[in-house]
This record gives structure tokens, C-alpha cells and sequence, in this order.
């Protein structure tokens, strides 16, 4: 009786996680939707609770209601401009688990009289494997996303080399393992070494890399857990942990394409670590810079305009200031609409859900694609921190590193007010045609400050 | 044993494919989120190390992965709920404290 209710909470919540996922598909059912997955969560709990392995409840009391009261601030206090670096502690703590639940089924197997079989310690080996792996890289990457950590990509001659030849030693005593295991210390030198090779994985990976990487240490993370299934024979983690597996290695790869480069490019590139000689270089050419008064009457008698946000938005937390000089456009009668691009921000989705915070209505947000058909016959383009995106070098220019990418075609509107605080190079360390253009003019400053003056002067035009 | 496990975690990766590739890129940080707070699952391991008393060690790690999986399912459903809330189509929007600042701007203007 017992064994029937586990199994059918667990094919409950199963369903539920399916259905919930399935939700996010639809923005106005998506809320619905992972209430019911959260409900799959309780079930899952509340079937693994009556099983009969468990003894003692003292301490799985005493964990949850620490969980809860960790829980609570981290869901509700945390500002959504954390999220990239909230979001990837998370993914440490859930790979953490994972981790420390294989180590003690290791240590308990052991103990055992008739040891661990060799398939009970690949799933073992392969758990500890990825989620020690995870877990230091993904708390790197939330250095390095909370700029604890430099975000600069760290890299140092032969790193390529040395990392390939851990990784393959790791392998090596997972394969040891498999076939002797009982060898407890070639299991806790692979946990800890596991733990190195995610430090040295993430550490030469650069800022606008990261949604890349937090998306594949999603994927590693979810695997981590899938794996646990496997050693404890249990279906509900191995379905929960395939859904995120393959979550994690969609975004991935729909991040690498959306930068035109291959996934090993991005984990192996060390992108903009050195100064790229290439590229046009911005000597002898002006750029003209604008005055708020001057961008303000450009907005206020602007038909069409689309604003282009990036990370520099994010950094400045500026979105308030954008809905609001949004709002005054159309007040005047003019229409504004959102471009976003793919990888703009640090983690995928990053500027929607900044967007959104800042109460604006997801039916202007567009894609890449929806979009940019549309920049030929807008007046003027607002670029609000943003750099490589827009960057026409990558449609025109073979030689430039970021050829080949797909970008928003800003270029092609009618006049371009660019919002930035100096005329530093983007992440790549490329010039931007597009700033010199005669129909671009600069907006230099802090965004917020920017916007400010905008909104200001925009109510008196 | 393992194989019906591997027939499971395939057909459990391609639903997963089918399923969230159609996910557009306006919510990819909520689903980001959204399959945070689903790994949380690993607490069905947790929950069970930490009460099976197997060995002190072992109820100790057990702890610690309960903390930690209790952590991210809290947290993780409670921030993708506070993400989707924010979510809103034009038409549907709650009014904002501007909003209605702007409706009261605007009938005074009228008035005049």
C-alpha cells in the first residue's frame, strides 16, 4: 500500500514538472502552470517522506525548516537584477546536494556486506563527477556575475592543455573506479579534483560568455541529479533530472548560435582575452556626441521608436527610467517597441525579465528576428548599454571576431542615439562602426542619469 | 534494473527536448529558474540519507544536502512565481502607481 502511494505521488509529480515546463511556452499560462509543478514538488516530498528507509525524522525536520528559512529571502528578496548571479549559487546548492547525497551513499555502499557493483559506482562516480564540478564552477561564475571575482576572462599560456590533461586524468579514475569499486580513495581524489577542473573551466571565461556557462552548469547540474536517480533507483529524479539536462543544453546552444560560435569556442576560446588587432581602427574618425535637450525633441517627434537594451542597462538599473521615457513617447503619439537580442544582458532572457520588472508589457518585446525588418522604417533607435549586438562589422567585416553573428540591424534606421558611458570598446574589444556613423549620435553618461535628463526635458518639450 | 532506468531517462530527455525548445526566448530566465527549483528533486535523495541513519557520516551529508535541496525549491518556486507575476500583456496590466498619477494628470487637463 505504501509502495503504491510513493510510486503514484511520484508519477504525479513527474507529470506535473512535465506540465509546468510545458507552460512556459505561454507567457499568460505560464504562472498556472508552475504553481501545479511546485504541487508536483510537495507530492514527490510527501511520497518520499512515508518511505520506509526513514528512521529519524529529527534531522530531515531541523534541514527543511532551515531550507524554508533560506528559501524565502532568496525567492522574494533577492532584486531581479541579481538574478544572473542568484541563479547561479542556486545551481551550486542544488549540485551541492546531489554531491554530498553520492559521497554518503558511496560511504554507506561501502560499508555494505556485499559491496558497490560496478553500475551502482558508475552512476556514483558520474553524480560526484558532475556535481562537484558544478558546484565550484558555478559559485566562480557567481563571482564572477556579482564581479567578486574579475570578470575578465583569466588566462595563462598552455591552459588548454593542462585542463585537457585533467579532465582526462578525471576520466581516467572514473574509469578506475567502475572497475574496482571499492577503491574509496581514488573516489574522493576524483570528487576533489572534479571540484578543480570547474574552478579552472569557468575561471578564462569572460562576462558576456556566461549565459553560455551558467546554461551548461543548468544542464550538469540537472544531470548531477538525473544520476542520483540512477545510483538510488529512482525514477522521479531521473525524469526531473533529464528535463533540466536538456533544458540546460538547449539554452546552450541556442546561446552559442545566437554569438555565431560553436560551443567549444566559447568553453575553449577565452573570447576578448587579448586586445583583437583586427577590426577597424577608430583614429581619425568622429563621433558626435548629442545633448539631452537636443535627444529629447529627436524622441518627442519620433513616429516609430525601438530601444535597444543591453548589459549596460542592467548595470545602471535603469529599466524604470526606460518604461518611463517610454511612456512619455507614446504619449506624444509615437510607438516604441523593444528589441531584444538574444544574448544581450548575462544570462539567457536577462533583459525580458528586466523589462518586465519594470512593468512593461511583454507584447512590445520582440526578437531578434520579429524585429528586424522594422529598423528601416523607424526614426530613432535608443541604444541603452549595449555594444556588440549592434555591431554592423559583424554582417561586413570578414576580419572582425565577431563576423558571422547575428545582430540587430540598428544601422538601418533613420537616426540612433546611443546611450553610453565612454567610448570604451564592448566586451569583444572591438570598435563599433555604428558609433561613428553619421546618423548615430552619443549619448555619454551613466544611463539612469541619462534617462533622467530625458524624461525631464521630454515633459517640457 | 538499469535498463528499464536508461529507457525512463531517455524518454524523459526527449519529452524535455520537445517540450522546452518551443519555450520562447521572452521567459528563458524564468524556465532557467523554473528547472532550478525542479533539480531541488535531489532533496528525495536528501530526505532519505538523512533519516535512513546508515551512519553518523551519512546523516550528516544527508543534512546538509536536505538544507541546501529545501533551499532551492523554496527559493526557486517562489522567485519564477515573483518572475511570471510581472509578465503582463499590455491590456491586462494592473495599473501602476504612475499609471494612475498619469489618468489623474490627464483629467485635470481636460478640465481645462
Amino acid at each position: 500500500m505504501r509502495t503504491v502511494f510513493i510510486q503514484v505521488a511520484y508519477i504525479g509529480a513527474s507529470v506535473l514538472f512535465i506540465l509546468g515546463l510545458r507552460s512556459l511556452t505561454r507567457p499568460d499560462k505560464a504562472r498556472r502552470g508552475m504553481q501545479q509543478a511546485a504541487i508536483g514538488m510537495v507530492l514527490a516530498i510527501a511520497g518520499t517522506l512515508v518511505n520506509h528507509q526513514i528512521l529519524d525524522y529529527k534531522w530531515i525536520g531541523i534541514g527543511m525548516a532551515i531550507g524554508i528559512i533560506l528559501g524565502y529571502p532568496l525567492g522574494m528578496w533577492v532584486p531581479m537584477t541579481a538574478m544572473p548571479q542568484r541563479i547561479a549559487l542556486a545551481l551550486s546548492f542544488s549540485a551541492l546536494a546531489a554531491t554530498l547525497v553520492g559521497v554518503a551513499e558511496y560511504h554507506t555502499g561501502l560499508r555494505l556486506p556485499e559491496g558497490i557493483s560496478h553500475a551502482k559506482a558508475a552512476a556514483l562516480g558520474f553524480e560526484v563527477l558532475l556535481g562537484s564540478l558544478t558546484v565550484a564552477g558555478s559559485i566562480v561564475a557567481a563571482g564572477k556575475l556579482q564581479e567578486w571575482l574579475p570578470s575578465k576572462p583569466l588566462t595563462f599560456p598552455g591552459q588548454n592543455l593542462m585542463n585537457g590533461a585533467l579532465f582526462a586524468f578525471i576520466l581516467g579514475l572514473f574509469v578506475f573506479l567502475v572497475m574496482q569499486p571499492q577503491s574509496q580513495s581514488v573516489f574522493y581524489v576524483m570528487v576533489g579534483l572534479a571540484a578543480v577542473f570547474g574552478i579552472l573551466f569557468v575561471m578564462p571565461i569572460g562576462g558576456a560568455d556566461m549565459p553560455v556557462v551558467v546554461a551548461l552548469l543548468n544542464s550538469y547540474a540537472g544531470l548531477a541529479a538525473c544520476a542520483t536517480g540512477f545510483a538510488i533507483g529512482n525514477q522521479v529524479l531521473i525524469i526531473a533530472g533529464a528535463l533540466d539536462g536538456a533544458s540546460g543544453l538547449i539554452l546552450s546552444i541556442l546561446m552559442s548560435k545566437a554569438m555565431n560560435r560553436s560551443f567549444a569556442n566559447v568553453l575553449f576560446g577565452a573570447f576578448g582575452s587579448q586586445t583583437i588587432a583586427a577590426g577597424k581602427k577608430a583614429g581619425d574618425l568622429q563621433v558626435r556626441s548629442i545633448s539631452v535637450d537636443d535627444a529629447a525633441i529627436q524622441l518627442a517627434y519620433a513616429q516609430l521608436v525601438i530601444i535597444i537594451p543591453g548589459y549596460g542597462m542592467a548595470v545602471a538599473q535603469a529599466q524604470h527610467q526606460v518604461r518611463e521615457l517610454a511612456e512619455l513617447v507614446e504619449r506624444r503619439g509615437g510607438e516604441v517597441k523593444y528589441a531584444i537580442h538574444p544574448v544581450a544582458g548575462r544570462m539567457p532572457g536577462h533583459m525580458n525579465v528586466l523589462l518586465a520588472e519594470a512593468n512593461i508589457p511583454y507584447d512590445k518585446l520582440y526578437d531578434m528576428d520579429e524585429i528586424n525588418s522594422e529598423f528601416e522604417r523607424t526614426d530613432v533607435v535608443m541604444v541603452i548599454g549595449a555594444n556588440d549586438v549592434v555591431n554592423p562589422a559583424a554582417r561586413t567585416d570578414k576580419s572582425s571576431p565577431i563576423y558571422g553573428m547575428p545582430i540587430l540591424d540598428a544601422d538601418k534606421a533613420r537616426s540612433v542615439i546611443v546611450l553610453k558611458r565612454s567610448m570604451a570598446a564592448g566586451f569583444a574589444g572591438i570598435e563599433n562602426e555604428l558609433f561613428y556613423d553619421p546618423r548615430t549620435s552619443m549619448l555619454f553618461g551613466d544611463a539612469k542619469t541619462s534617462l533622467t535628463g530625458l524624461i525631464t526635458e521630454m515633459k517640457n518639450v | 534494473m538499469i535498463i528499464l532506468e536508461l529507457y525512463v531517462f531517455i524518454l524523459a530527455a526527449f519529452t524535455g527536448f520537445m517540450v522546452i525548445s518551443r519555450v520562447p526566448p521572452l521567459l528563458h530566465t524564468p524556465l532557467m529558474a523554473a528547472t532550478n527549483a525542479i533539480s531541488g528533486i535531489s532533496l528525495v535523495g536528501s530526505l532519505i540519507m538523512a533519516g535512513a541513519q546508515h551512519s553518523r557520516l551519512a546523516t550528516l551529508l544527508g543534512f546538509i544536502a536536505v538544507v541546501c535541496a529545501t533551499t532551492n525549491i523554496v527559493g526557486g518556486f517562489l522567485i519564477v512565481d515573483r518572475m511570471l507575476r510581472m509578465f503582463q500583456r499590455a491590456d491586462k496590466r494592473a495599473p501602476t502607481q504612475d499609471d494612475r498619477r498619469d489618468e489623474a494628470g490627464r483629467r485635470a487637463t481636460d478640465k481645462e
